[in-house]
């Protein structure tokens, strides 16, 4: 268990490095600079800005610089905005996708779980059908367009909930997050009917039956622990998939997250701020399948890993 | 002289009689399929929208491109001629939408070709090489999955221009990972078959064992997958488009025509509510469908 982990922690170090050159790489062969603009600027001037920010080194020089920075927590200055750097950027948004994301996740597992349980046990039947078809709307339908049907339908029509805005308060995450579950619950709900419906024809299950165990102790108490398997290693991808994917959200209600800096870094060709983001996505990402493997061994007795 | 030719027919129908029928492994998930009602109801609502966005451009008498300034924003109405109303720029809302599905739906294929073909090949390669090979292949993939996709296609998408055939490289290139891991497990099991060995004995080549005798019998998996991966794809693009990434104007997509008719939702609802519900039926149906293949090609459930 402890050679497991370690050797996982050592597989994320040349993950990351791939994925921080993959990034740098793809910045610098693009065509246009960060500097580029359409006033006419002397070359001398030009070079100087270069200068200031390195951009005037070779490129292996620029890079194992950025290494280093990286290592020691830095991203680096914004290219775009002078007053800050990529580290307040992300200081700023990170917390507002953090919160926005969680909520989702536990959204789409208050209201997935339920609905794949009752589709596995009353299988084939309305129980089955009408809420499992119910979600997936929210596979077929982009988050920006249930978004503004949220807005229209909660905030300008019914005024329970304001449209968009952030201030950390609960009535301003609601819709945001459950825009961002709407998919999340068709998997969820995907996921444990399916495995809900495998572990309650297993044997232990049986035998739970034959010894007279009442019928919901057998689903909450024997089916529920192995059932959840698969969403926990589906949290893993989850967890990322909703602070990634959270760009969206936070353009349909104007939410100051880090998502919308990315887009926008992208836009202006500010390399820092794509860098620094697509980095930290990345670790997100490697962190995120490292517990879910790790959670895995924790909860299936059946792997183990040498 | 004709009696013989009609003897040897009468010879090949009794011998066709006679011969015990099996039935192919595709034969029997085409039965499967047919008694599924939900992926034939699927299947057919999908093959109309196809149809119509492939006749309705040519036998229309509006165009996708030209403004008509005197029906800006017109309600859908049954007469006048302009059944799903018009946009804001005044073009046929209706042409707009078969236009847009056409455009989608060949961006969702086209990129789920382009993924299908580089995971087999990963995949299939990895497989059956095995050993060393594999590994390294395999850890690629994995490194691979750890890189946030979404910021990438960004990247490539706004620093190498917008153009359509960019968009379908782009994101075929970072969906084949699941069709590789996949396609791999497959043909390890595969790759110890009798057949297999009876072509390596015969002297077949390996890349000739890959792609003539393994790759045809991982179709049933990877058409699922490919079936899966086209709704995929045509939300992302509308992901795109809504960021102001996607196909550019006056060409339009169904991700462009929802993310436009987002905006009017309040005063024009229906310039996102009738390329939404084709968005979604489309993605709602290529699933079913997806599903349905999924347990008529499954041997597991026989």
């Amino acid at each position: 268990m402890i050679r497991y982990t370690l050797r996982r922690l050592l597989t994320a170090i040349p993950t990351m490095l791939v994925i921080i050159s993959l990034a740098f790489l793809l910045l610098h062969a693009a065509p246009g600079g960060p500097f580029d603009s359409d006033k006419p600027v002397t070359p001398a001037i030009k070079l100087n800005i270069e200068r200031m920010y390195h951009l005037d080194e070779p490129l292996y020089k620029q890079y194992f610089r950025y290494l280093g920075n990286i290592l020691r927590g830095d991203f680096g200055p914004s290219y775009q905005y002078r007053d800050t750097t990529v580290n307040g950027i992300i200081r700023e948004g990170f917390p507002v996708d953090i919160v926005i994301g969680g909520v989702a996740l536990l959204a789409a597992l208050l209201i997935g779980l339920p609905i794949g349980i009752v589709a596995a046990l009353r299988r084939n039947s309305a129980w089955d059908h009408v809420p499992m078809g119910l979600t997936m709307i929210g596979i077929s339908v982009p988050v920006f367009v249930i978004g503004p049907i949220l807005i229209l339908l909660f905030a300008v029509t019914l005024h329970w909930l304001p449209a968009g805005g952030w201030d950390g308060s609960l009535p301003r995450v609601i819709l945001p997050a459950l825009a961002l579950s709407a998919p999340y619950i068709a998997y969820v709900a995907r996921l444990m009917r399916g495995s809900m419906g495998e572990v309650m024809n297993s044997p232990f299950i049986l035998m739970a039956r034959a010894k007279g165990v009442p019928e919901h102790t057998i689903v909450l108490r024997h089916a529920m622990k192995p059932a959840l398997i698969p969403i926990v290693s589906f949290l893993g991808p989850a967890i990322a998939g909703v602070i990634t994917g959270s760009i969206v959200i936070e353009t349909v209600f104007g939410l100051p997250g880090i998502g919308r800096a990315f887009v926008d870094g992208a836009l202006n060709r500010d390399y820092t701020v794509v860098l620094g983001v697509t980095v930290l996505y990345g670790a997100l990402i490697v962190a995120c399948n490292f517990l879910a493997d790790l959670s895995y061994s924790v909860l299936d007795p059946k792997v183990r890993y040498r | 002289m004709s009696g013989s030719v009609v003897g040897k027919l009468d010879a090949a129908i009794v011998e066709h009689l006679s011969a015990p029928r099996g039935r192919s492994l595709w034969q029997d998930a085409f039965l499967r399929l047919r008694h599924n009602r939900a992926a034939m109801v699927a299947g057919t609502v999908l093959g109309t929208i196809v149809l119509a966005a492939l006749i309705v451009p040519l036998i229309s008498s509006y165009n996708y491109y030209t403004p008509q300034w005197a029906l800006l924003d017109t309600a859908p109405t049954l007469h006048g001629g302009h059944i799903f109303g018009t946009d804001d720029l005044g073009r046929d809302l209706l042409v707009r939408v078969m236009w847009g599905c056409r455009i989608s739906l060949m961006i969702g294929i086209v990129a789920s070709l382009v993924s299908v073909i580089i995971g087999v090949t990963w995949g299939a390669v990895a497989g059956y090489v095995g050993g060393s090979i594999d590994s390294l292949m395999m850890r690629v993939v994995d490194i691979l999955y750890a890189v946030p996709f979404i910021p990438f296609v960004i990247v490539l998408v706004v620093l190498f221009g917008r153009n359509i055939f960019l968009m379908f490289v782009a994101i075929g290139v970072v969906s084949w990972l699941d069709i590789a891991r996949i396609v791999r497990g497959q043909t390890l099991s595969l790759r110890n078959k009798e057949f297999i060995e009876a072509a390596r004995a015969a002297g077949v080549r390996g890349p000739s064992i890959v792609f003539r005798h393994l790759v045809p019998n991982l179709l049933g998996i990877v058409i699922i997958y490919a079936t899966l991966t086209v709704p995929s794809v045509i939300l992302f693009e509308a992901f795109l488009s809504f960021l102001g990434l996607g196909v550019q104007a006056p060409m339009t997509s169904l991700g462009v025509l929802v993310s436009d008719g987002a905006g009017e939702l309040q005063s024009y609802p229906y310039l996102l509510l009738i390329p939404a519900a084709f968005l979604a039926l489309i993605v709602y149906c290529l699933n079913f469908l997806g599903d349905g293949l999924c347990e008529a090609l499954d041997p597991k459930d026989r």
